[in-house]
């Protein structure tokens, strides 16, 4: 029978004639658990902004019609030669074309799937932008816009005009920024455009596009599906690239597959595209734990330190307790009570200092062109990172108290009250 | 008459720093009720049997029974409470809680016996405070203090949990002689009043003379 009220009312009051260590000790916790909080939000925050930038420029799965060399030549396919060297100079891919076969199915397919979110056919072109006599090399690619919108942020991307004006425009284009700015556009003008067998269409501004992405904004622009099938002269049913967005992100991989050996096109997933980026977010999740546990260690040695001298200065009155009919574990258990409750308390004000400076951190303003729709430094509010917060500090406590706390629990009362 | 103490071939040794064989063959018996006094020379092992009759110490040989109890070889946690339940002690240098009040000092042993109310056990406190005349220092800090006001602050928690026996050891050694009087004037009045059992380790010959019986020692052994 643990007598929890005796026990904590003594560490009270050790802890309250102490407050200067207490405080000290306290802090050093909270200066932890602060820190963590403060870098954990940030760096997360920082991962997510990444992470959404990525994903949502880039479709969870690619679909288009790669063009390469027959992987079974003929001459692998003759028996009589199976056991020769072959030696086939200059093979070539087949005449075709970038077009995919049966894009129409394939979509069709694709919105009935339950897995998918959507699907969204493109149809990427070379063309010249014609403006007096400048002449722009650089690529049009034909969308169906609202669905593009809905699936992906690139809303967010368009700075002037809509999505909905594209959509409403028979011959609408959403020029690129760094081709609008070289060519002193704006919306509302008109743009002359080329195809590469030389036919030349106006074209009117609706909107502008910006990626913020220079190599990019400098060469792309989009425009209906529509328009770009006429513009080339191709059926409805011409379309280069599929681009799928999925419900479960880690499904991409293996629907890529099945996609692949099912409609035989080429499919690249997110993983591939992107391998690297983990390695980022991993490196930064590291920088944050490693500062953050450094930071509980130091603040761990403080308690450790300060607990240490108390019980030394308290061995007579753990003696008198002792002999008293406190048990060893009792005693044990003040000087446990005491580290916990600075424990607590420094790692509670350690979430609000933490928080606090989240919040600061949130209203800083920050803007980037790459990032229309950020504006301040991202932070991002998580319960988990409080509640490991204060999981860090009561562990780190509990174990910094753990030895001092053991030491008192084994002192020998006989010895002390005998003076020697 | 019912025993509330009793050794049989108590033995103890210090390994450190050499062998010394410091309790030697201690048998003795106290009645519930009696007021014993040991008495022997310095060094002669008196703190040290002490301890042992206090539970405080568990490296001996022999038996010890407490109320016809065996408590020898017993574990820790139960040896506490046992402590805190049956045994008052006092030592010579009147150890208190000094960031306590005096109040608080005194409850703390029935706090952690927790068989009363905080009320109840105030109130006890207060009564045994006040039947050794300092009720009036209830409120003040520990160290604040005189000595022999501490000591009697220590005979109060000592007696907080109505123990079966009272230990003291040299409860008189730092006092003037009018506290010495006063001390024993008050264990005197505990054993008549109240039927405590008493054993107090004394260098007064004065003191020893007036209680119940004497239990001489000499170097670990009893001789009379
Ligand atoms: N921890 C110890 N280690 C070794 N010898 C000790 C220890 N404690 C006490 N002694 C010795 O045991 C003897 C008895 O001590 P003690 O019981 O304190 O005597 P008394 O209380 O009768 O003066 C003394 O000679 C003392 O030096
Ligand atoms: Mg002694």
């Amino acid at each position: 029978m643990i007598n929890w009220k005796v026990i904590l009312n003594i560490a009270k009051t050790h802890l309250m004639t102490k407050m200067k260590s207490t405080v000290t000790a306290a802090l050093g916790v909270t200066f932890g658990i602060g820190a963590y909080i403060t870098l954990v939000s940030f760096m997360t925050g920082l991962n997510e902004m990444l992470d959404s930038l990525i994903l949502n420029q880039t479709p969870h799965i690619h679909l288009y019609n790669e063009i390469k060399p027959t992987e079974q030549q003929p001459i692998s396919l003759y028996d009589e030669f199976k056991n020769s060297v072959h030696i086939v100079h200059s093979i070539k891919p087949k005449q075709s074309q970038k077009k995919i076969h049966n894009a129409l199915p394939i979509l069709n397919y694709l919105k009935n799937n339950k897995k998918v979110k959507g699907a969204t056919p493109q149809l990427r072109t070379q063309i010249f932008y014609l403006s007096g006599s400048i002449e722009l090399g650089g690529n049009l690619v034909g969308i169906d816009i609202m669905e593009e919108t809905r699936i992906s942020n690139m809303r967010d991307y368009i700075i002037g005009g809509s999505p909905e004006a594209l959509k409403n425009a028979e011959n609408g284009i959403l020029l690129g920024s760094g081709l609008a700015a070289k060519m002193s556009l704006t919306v509302g003008d008109r743009v002359q455009i080329s195809t590469v067998r030389g036919d030349v269409f106006p074209l009117k501004i609706v909107g502008i596009y910006q990626s913020g992405i220079a190599d990019i904004d400098n060469i792309q622009s989009f425009a209906n599906l529509k328009t770009v099938q006429r513009i080339l002269g191709e059926a409805q049913n011409y379309i280069t690239d599929i681009n799928i967005k999925l419900f479960a992100i880690e499904k991409a991989p293996t629907i890529a597959q099945n996609l692949a050996s099912q409609f035989k096109v080429t499919a690249t997933d997110i993983n591939q595209a992107n391998a690297q980026f983990e390695t980022g977010s991993n490196i930064r999740n590291l920088i944050t734990y490693a500062v953050s546990i450094t930071l509980l260690i130091v603040a761990g040695f403080g308690i450790y330190n300060i607990l240490n001298m108390l019980i030394y200065e308290k061995m007579k009155d753990i003696a008198i307790l002792k002999a008293t009919g406190f048990s060893g574990r009792d005693v044990q258990l003040i000087f446990m009570s005491q580290a916990m409750i600075i424990g607590a308390i420094g790692g509670i004000l350690g979430l609000i200092i933490g928080y606090g400076l989240s919040r600061l951190i949130d209203n800083v303003a920050f803007e980037t062109e790459a990032l229309p729709t950020i504006t301040t430094y991202p932070i991002s509010y998580n319960i988990a990172y409080y509640v490991i917060g204060i999981t860090f500090a009561l562990l780190s406590t509990f174990v910094a108290g753990w030895l001092p706390s053991n030491k008192a629990k084994r002192i020998d009362p006989v010895r002390i009250i005998r003076g020697t | 008459m019912k025993l509330v103490l009793e050794t049989k071939n108590i033995n103890k040794h210090f390994r450190k720093p050499n062998d010394f064989h410091v309790l030697k063959d201690i048998s003795f018996r106290i009645k519930k009720g009696e007021f014993t006094s040991i008495m022997g020379k310095s060094g002669s092992g008196k703190s040290t049997l002490l301890y042992i009759l206090s539970t405080m110490d568990t490296d001996y040989t022999g038996e010890l029974y407490l109320n016809g109890q065996l408590v020898t070889g017993k574990p820790h946690e139960e040896l506490s409470t046992i402590r805190n339940k049956h045994i008052g002690f006092v030592f010579q240098f009147h150890y208190l809680l000094s960031e306590f009040s005096v109040l608080e000092n005194v409850m703390l042993p029935a706090k952690k016996l927790a068989e009363k109310s905080h009320v109840e056990i105030e109130y006890g406190a207060m009564e045994k405070l006040e039947m050794l005349h300092i009720g009036h220092l209830a409120n003040q800090r520990a160290s604040r203090i005189s000595g022999g006001e501490k000591q009697r602050v220590a005979i109060a928690r000592a007696l907080i949990n109505n123990p079966s026996i009272l230990m003291c050891d040299e409860p008189t050694g730092n006092l003037d002689s009018h506290n010495s009087e006063n001390v024993f004037n008050i264990f005197k009045r505990l054993k008549e009043e109240e039927g405590l059992s008493l054993l107090v380790v004394t260098h007064d010959e004065d003191f020893a003379k007036r209680t119940d019986r004497i239990i001489q020692m000499e170097d670990g052994r009893i001789i009379s």
